[in-house]
């Protein structure tokens, strides 16, 4: 990098533009305050107040005290260390709730407060769900993203300030949409529960966050978008096209909290499904497979298998994926066509899935022998094990004979949580754990034997779940169908809820294994980023981030 | 045909274009027909909008989020139609703002809880879910009866879901208040106004059991009290080629 320093004297004209926004955020928020009689929605309006107010405050004193600079000829990283800390953080908090809520459906007598409606169970999931989905796994893509999109591109991200209202904003959405399922402001629309105000300001967020990843491919110095980019921008464009969709809705007032869905019955249930399932494909599934592309190659020091490979599994992934909706609605009122045509596709993903998960593991040939020293590249490669394996129990579980049994089960518990915890978890784990030593200019990580407890204790952690989830989703889901010889149903539904008693303690255990798991990890990267390193530690030899474009191809 | 690709390699607007046509499809292909097929959802009889007061009970079923544990929509299979009753139809969720069929049961399904318990029954195991079935995992709600019904916002609600096409009449927007009123009170004389706007089977009952006034709990189990009763089964018939879907 050419070492050109580029302090602009003058206030730059990105922060006055923000500076502007900042304050008419502001006042509208303060005469929407003003103005409510929605109790619910002038506590939003004072959380943006306080948001917009702190946001002006750090700008306004920045710029005085000559603080905001900018080095064009150098990488945007600070955004991203605010992004792996915010990752962190959020990961640790999800799973917190995680616990919490799988301890209130084992022991509903200790972990209920009727004095305390707000920490319902109703309430509560969507903080869990919405915590680790879009706290922990959006802050994990926003990162990465940031810094591939950088190293991909040999480009500063573009936007000036751009990056940083995209982080704020989305911490912001977070804050609000937490706060608003714990005091009942809710669509009920599950993995998309926040309300209209809200979805608007998560829309401006993504909008900016789309620019910014475009300018900077505008900006690239390479000729070719990498194969992580082409994943990333479907992540992001087919998020927001989702996300709009689905989230259509009237305000009975502007200035109240509640809306009504645009949709009803049937078309809103499809509409919802089409979401959430692609909520999974695109948030959960393509935005980490960026991850997979760039991360997998770096650490293993191998290029990525097969480029043709990457261009098949990139195109008929997402043109697959977006059909698969339906399965979750098989044997309801929705017309049989539609569930069929959801199956058909659900089925034909395996082989995409598949197809991404071989490129993913394939490209460590010739380096198996550091599965035995790097826990770091083995927790990369076990997430593409679970990918590979909750790619292929999805499709056997969106056949409607199957589905028959395991809908409304906790088998569809166990399913999602060995790709969150499996795939998403261990991916996230892996890039975090390449990117602190890369971002914080350390030589390597504070210790590699807690990075070895923390995969062993998350691994156990995380089998102990599934496997408990295994058994009781079949357990309930055979008990409603069983007969008795006389021809009656042979058990109450309560019944089935006492028959899982056991297995709930169990899946409470493995969620508490998987998040000390995090909280280890969080103490390995805060030791890392301050610089120490464990006594008596072997080292290892460790893979230099990437100053140039590096990795595969 | 591997060197066309370099084209979207190159191109970051052909790549979003690419991507935007490929992910529209299926969507298009799947939920758009549903908006214009007619045999999308049956033709029944007694499918009616919800009253006042059992729509803000539903609101209250929503903020709650009692769709993480209970589904509404029992499926054609022998052991849930003797478990719950008759398959859900689509005409009983026409008027759903948003449909509430969920996706899991922690709890049992509830698309035909209407009038299987008695209003004592559901506001004593909202209360205190154990103290009636001790194996349940259920929380405590007991706060719906301590907390009064917000009623300043009926009849924005009810504009709001005509304005989304839902029927209401404008004798139903105008008397939003005083039907939502009158079917809490069953001593109210606007209970026969209220039944012949909404339909003779409207229940009118105090429902928490605390006439002093409308709380949370009364829209709650109003709403619970009115699941899955809309439909005449006597005159649907399930067999014919329409239905058979």
């Amino acid at each position: 990098m050419a070492a050109t320093e580029t302090q602009t004297s003058g206030p730059r004209p990105d922060i006055l533009v923000t500076i502007g926004l900042l304050l008419a955020g502001l006042i509208g928020a303060v005469l929407a305050t003003a103005r409510s009689a929605d109790p619910l929605f002038q506590f939003h309006g004072y959380i943006f107040m306080l948001a917009f107010a702190a946001a002006l405050g750090v700008l306004v004193l920045g710029l005085g005290g000559g603080r905001v600079k900018f080095d064009s000829s150098r990488y945007e990283d600070g955004v991203i260390r605010a992004g792996v800390i915010a990752s962190m953080f959020w990961a640790v908090v999800g799973l917190l709730v995680g616990v919490v809520i799988a301890a209130q459906l084992t022991w509903p007598n200790l972990f209920y407060f009727p004095d305390y409606g707000w920490l319902n169970f109703g309430r509560l999931r969507p903080v869990h769900t919405s915590g680790v989905i879009f706290a922990f796994g959006g802050n994990v893509l926003i990162t990465t993203s940031f810094y591939v999109v950088q190293r991909t591109c040999k480009a500063r991200l573009a936007g000036g300030i751009a990056p940083w209202f995209v982080f704020w904003g989305y911490q912001l959405f977070i804050v609000l949409a937490a706060t608003g399922y714990v005091t009942g402001i809710t669509e009920s629309r599950e993995y998309a529960e926040p309300e209209w105000y809200v979805d608007i300001w998560l829309t401006i967020v993504w909008v900016a966050y789309l620019l910014v990843f475009l300018g900077t491919i505008w900006k690239r110095r390479e000729p070719h978008i990498y194969v992580a980019n082409w994943f990333y921008l479907s992540f992001i464009v087919t998020i927001a096209m989702l996300h709009i969709v689905n989230n259509l809705s009237l305000p009975i007032n502007l200035l109240s909290t509640k809306s009504y869905s645009l949709f009803t019955g049937v078309q809103d249930a499809l509409t919802q499904w089409w979401y959430a399932h692609n909520a999974v494909g695109f948030f959960l599934t393509t935005g980490f497979l960026a991850i997979m592309y760039y991360f997998v190659p770096k650490r293993a020091e191998k290029p990525v298998y097969s480029y043709r490979l990457s261009i098949v599994h990139f195109w008929s992934l997402i043109f697959i994926y977006i059909w698969a909706g339906p399965h979750h609605l098989h044997y309801t009122a929705l017309p049989q066509w539609t569930q069929t045509l959801g199956m058909t596709f659900s089925v034909m993903l395996w082989m995409p899935s598949w197809g991404g998960m071989i490129n993913g593991l394939m490209t460590i040939s010739g380096a198996w022998d550091k599965l035995r020293t790097d826990p770091v590249l083995r927790m990369l490669v076990v997430s593409i094990a679970f990918y590979g394996m909750s790619t292929f129990e999805g499709p056997l579980m969106s056949i409607r004979t199957v589905n028959g049994l395991s809908h409304y089960t906790d088998w569809g518990i166990g399913h999602v949580h060995s790709g969150a915890l499996g795939w998403v978890g261990f991916v996230s784990f892996g890039a975090l754990y390449c990117l602190t030593p890369w971002l914080w200019k350390r030589t390597r990580l504070y210790s590699n034997a807690l990075v070895e407890w923390h995969f062993w204790i998350a691994t156990l952690g995380l089998l102990l779940y599934i496997c408990a989830m295994w058994v009781s989703g079949i357990m309930e889901g055979l008990m409603w169908r069983e007969y008795t010889k006389e021809g009656f149903l042979a058990h109450t539904f309560v019944e089935s809820v006492s028959a899982k008693h056991m297995l709930y303690a169990i899946r409470t255990l493995g969620g508490v294994f998987y998040l000390s798991g995090a909280l280890i990890m969080a103490y390995n990267l805060w030791r890392t980023a301050r610089g120490d390193v464990r006594a008596n530690e072997p080292s290892l030899p460790e893979i230099a981030p990437a100053t140039a474009l590096a990795a595969a191809e | 045909m591997w060197k066309n690709h370099a084209k979207f390699e190159r191109h970051s607007l052909l790549l979003v274009i690419g991507i935007l046509i490929v992910v529209s499809i299926g969507g298009m292909v799947e939920i758009a027909p549903l908006f214009y097929l007619e045999s999308t959802i049956e033709e029944v009889k007694g499918i009616r909008p919800y009253t006042p007061l059992e729509q803000a009970g539903r609101d209250i079923y929503v903020r709650e989020g009692c769709y993480v544990c209970h589904s509404q929509m029992i499926r054609p299979l022998r052991d849930e139609v003797e478990r719950y009753g008759h398959y859900s139809l689509a005409a009983e969720s026409m008027y759903d703002h948003p449909f509430q069929w969920g996706s899991k049961r922690t709890g049992p399904d509830l698309a035909r809880v209407g009038e299987k318990y008695s209003d004592a029954w559901q506001v004593a195991h909202l209360k205190a879910p154990r103290s009636l079935v001790p194996e349940s995992v259920m929380p405590p709600y007991a706060f719906l009866a301590d907390k009064e019904l917000r009623t300043d916002d009926a009849m924005d609600k009810i504009k709001a879901l005509t304005r989304l096409g839902t029927p209401y009449t404008q004798a139903m927007i105008d008397n939003a208040n005083a039907d939502l009123a009158a079917q809490a009170d069953p001593v109210s004389s606007g209970g026969t106004a209220l039944k012949r706007r909404y339909g003779a089977k409207v229940a009118q009952r105090d429902f928490d059991g605390d006439p002093s006034r409308v709380t949370e709990m009364d829209a709650l189990v109003a709403y619970l009290q009115m699941l899955g009763g809309l439909v005449d089964f006597s005159t649907y018939k399930a067999e014919t080629g329409e239905n058979r879907r």
